[in-house]
């Protein structure tokens, strides 16, 4: 109610603002009253009832600010309200609220608030229409890509470097680990999304199948990693192919939701063939990688064995395993980027790219559909049966619990929040969604709600992810007379203009 | 044939609840072509809200059976449609002209975020709540029972289904419906308010979740944040098993995954189940894209 007393311009409609904040405001108190008001807890004698009204209408209260800021946005008083929420915003750092998740409800909404007056700002001079924005933000998208050509090897260079440089401490490099398996994941699940245009919902069982390869393999035949990790990519793709025959002749939501299926079934069979599997307890005391199966990374090697310190004449320590594992996944991961960089420009990535623009016309065109998308889904599928024996070596222990359907759905937000088929867009949404949530580790419980509003806000904002970008690699007539295999860039304005227009109209 | 009996009740009586969380799906698959797939997690919500009505009344009080059943379906459904209309204006509206992936993504999303929403604000343990119908109906001198809550649960499953049947069928709601499902550029032009008529869709989805989800509770009598997710995946399965977008192939569907399940877990053991199911969804799909009662959909270019 503060914005009242602030300012009044005659321009602005009152009574309707105020009903739709109170309409809102009242919705809000419908969603808050039983869920948030009572609350459920345990007491000796049962289940009891807390209530907590004082958070209910705190709420409301800046539910219906919020909705009052955001229709003086739109009526044109954006300066008003950023100076408004970024004050809410502060207070919530400063005073003290009754409870944590007041705080981080008034910090947030401050915050997006004030973030969306301050573009409002900037763009509402401009008198910009929607499309236009959209237009401007494709082409900002389009340089990055560009960029990227410049940016990918730097990016390159500086993660190779980053372990010898003294920022690299135990958290850091594991922090860095973490990363680069799920920029590996996104790139591998990007295989098929992006390419093949599959939407795969259960990506993490060829994950599992390449940790469980590994696992079982090093527990039943004693095999060292650097064998199993080709065996565990090679069953990663024969489940790949097992799981994907019968179902790649489904199309796009019944194939989402079949892969679904085979994800869970996964699951449950790890979980129940407990004799085989150890079941909901996992493995564990799973083998630690060895330096190319030449040396252990340990203090004190068994006799007539070297380790990898005494190898190199170094001093024993613990962090050469970490920064070994980093510079593994590291590999591993690029080994992806490059195998899709390059498929992309032979046969069978074509025919992928063109799958995904048109069904139909490929099958016209004698593509053999099911031969392609089985080959997608296979070659995912072993990357990601890598990705899953890195994980089990690293871990030396494995679960269940690691392969639900979150961990897919993880996954799979990265590759399209990135924009489906862009390669740094992976790594982009990597760090949103992967290194964000760790850096805020503090927030603890908070941590997965901001994740899930935030792949909804992302989502809003950008539907086609944030980096998207649809160009075929390949071009009849080259660009701009670069010729045919130039890169993706070039015409990607152009091509960002087709999109912003077709959603224009 | 005493077991089977008992087995085909148990069956019944289950694929009644994902029959109505089916219907959800079903309805918004068929007039806006997405998967909502936090549809489950608003079944979630429907059981939480029932659970906490039932205390509310218990420490105003009202302890007498049938008024606070009654009071528990209407608030559970009050407030639980409340959650489907705000999850489609904020996460669905925005994204009806984008592409397929983007409403997917964001209902995964906001299937997170209730989840933890309601994990944070209620506790992550489950609830267990003491049985509020007790009692069984004996049939066949002893050898089979019924318990009054399964009972009441395909009563009130039938009830309901009349109810929508006609509601869909007979009003003028209803027939604005079936009209965007068929051709929402057309309704809206022949006057019909599209956007109002897709809330509403979700706003009647949720209300049936909500009638599951206070079923649940009172079978099993002990909910968590993280029943919404599997009860979901395999009302979808029921949804396309019965032909997505159909009403009654929902309902069936639902009914035919419950008897699965009821006689798998009878007859060899509760832990397979779910690989049952997820079986029973591929198998259909390969055979018979289209479900039981689904019309084959033309491939246009």
């Amino acid at each position: 109610m503060t914005a009242l007393s602030v300012s009044s311009p005659r321009s602005i409609a009152w009574p309707a603002i105020l009903k739709e904040a109170a309409i809102t405001a009242f919705v809000a108190l419908l969603l808050t009253v039983p869920l948030v008001g009572l609350r459920t807890v345990d007491r000796p004698t049962g289940l009891g009832l807390e209530t907590r009204w004082a958070e209910v209408a705190a709420a409301v209260g800046l539910v219906f600010l919020g909705r009052l800021g955001l229709c003086l946005i739109r009526d044109g008083q954006p300066t008003v309200v950023l100076v408004l929420a970024a004050a809410a915003t502060a207070a919530g750092f400063l005073i003290q609220m009754p409870t944590e998740a007041l705080r981080v409800i008034l910090i947030a909404g401050g915050a997006i608030i004030a973030i969306r007056a301050a573009i409002a700002i900037r763009t509402g001079r401009s008198k910009l229409s929607q499309a236009e924005r959209d237009q401007r933000m494709d082409r900002i998208a389009a340089k990055v890509q560009h960029a990227s050509r410049w940016l990918g090897p730097i990016a390159v260079v500086v993660a190779l470097a980053f372990p010898m440089t003294p920022l690299a401490d135990r958290q850091l490099l594991d922090i860095g680990i973490l990363l680069l398996t799920y920029i590996m994941l996104g790139w591998g699940l990007n295989i098929v999304v992006g390419l093949a245009g599959l939407l795969d919902l259960g990506y993490v069982a060829f994950y599992a199948v390449g940790a469980y390869s590994y696992a079982l393999l090093a527990h039943y035949f004693g095999l060292s990693f650097w064998v199993c990790l080709p065996l565990a990519g090679l069953l990663a793709a024969g489940s790949g192919v097992l799981l994907g025959f019968p179902v790649l002749r489904l199309r796009g939501d019944y194939f989402a939701i079949v892969t679904l299926g085979f994800g869970e079934i996964i699951r449950i069979i790890l979980v129940n063939w407990y004799q085989f599997t150890g079941g909901p307890n996992g493995i564990s005391g799973i083998p630690r990688p060895s330096f190319f199966g030449v040396a252990d990374f340990v203090r004190s090697p068994p006799e007539g064995t070297l380790a990898f310190h005494e190898m190199f004449g170094l001093e024993f320590s613990p962090l050469h395993r970490i920064v070994f594992l980093y510079y593994l996944i590291l590999v591993l991961a690029l080994v992806v980027n490059v195998f899709t960089l390059r498929i992309r420009k032979l046969p069978l990535g074509r025919a992928w790219e063109a799958l995904r623009e048109d069904d139909i016309a490929c099958a016209s065109l004698g593509i053999n559909r099911t031969n392609m998308k089985l080959a997608a889904f296979a070659i995912a599928a072993m990357f990601g049966g890598f990705a899953g024996s890195f994980f089990a070596t690293r871990q030396g222990f494995i679960s269940p619990e690691s392969f639900t359907f979150i961990e897919s759905a993880i996954i799979l937000a990265i590759v399209v929040l990135g924009g489906m088929g862009s390669q740094i867009g992976v790594v982009v949404a990597t760090l949103l969604v992967i290194g964000l949530p760790e850096a805020f580790r503090e927030l603890a419980d908070y941590r997965m709600l901001a994740f899930g509003m935030g792949m909804v806000l992302i989502m809003l904002w950008r539907p086609r992810g944030l980096l998207a970008h649809r160009d075929p690699t390949i071009l009849l007539y080259g660009r701009n007379g670069k010729g045919a295999g130039g890169a993706a860039a070039g015409t990607a304005a152009a091509g960002g203009q087709g999109i912003a227009g077709g959603r224009a109209k | 044939m005493e077991y089977f009996l008992q087995q085909l009740i148990n069956g019944i009586s289950l694929g009644a609840i994902y029959g109505l969380i089916a219907i959800g799906y079903t309805m918004v698959y068929g007039i806006i072509g997405m998967i909502n797939f936090a549809h489950g997690e608003i079944y979630m919500i429907g059981a939480f809200v029932a659970l906490i009505t039932f205390l509310a009344l218990g420490a105003l009080g009202i302890t007498w059976v049938p008024l606070a059943l009654v009071v528990m379906l209407a608030a559970s459904m009050l407030f639980t449609a409340v959650y489907g209309w705000t999850v489609e204006r904020i996460a669905y509206r925005p994204l009806r002209n984008s592409p397929k992936l983007a409403p997917l993504i964001s209902a995964i999303g906001i299937s997170i975020f209730l989840q933890n929403y309601v994990q944070i604000l209620q506790g992550a343990r489950s609830k267990p709540l003491q049985p509020i119908l007790p009692g069984n109906l004996t049939l066949m001198d002893g050898a089979v029972s019924v318990s009054y809550v399964r009972l009441a649960t395909i009563i009130i499953t039938v009830a309901l289904m009349y109810g929508f049947t006609q509601l869909i069928t007979r009003t003028s709601l209803g027939r604005a419906q079936r009209a965007c499902e068929q051709d929402k550029k057309m309704a809206a032009l022949l006057g019909v308010d599209v956007d109002r008529i897709i809330s509403l869709t979700f706003v009647m989805g949720a209300a049936l979740a909500a009638v599951a989800g206070m079923m649940v509770l009172l079978i099993y009598g002990v909910i968590d944040f993280y029943i919404g997710f599997l009860a979901g995946v395999k009302a979808f399965t029921a949804a396309v098993l019965g032909g997505i977008g159909s009403l009654p192939g929902a309902m069936l569907g639902g009914v035919v995954i419950g008897l699965i399940e009821a006689f798998w877990s009878g007859y060899m053991g509760s832990e397979w189940k779910d690989v049952a199911t997820f079986t029973i969804l591929v198998l259909v799909l390969i055979f018979r894209p289209t479900g039981l009662l689904g019309r084959p959909e033309i491939e246009k270019v």
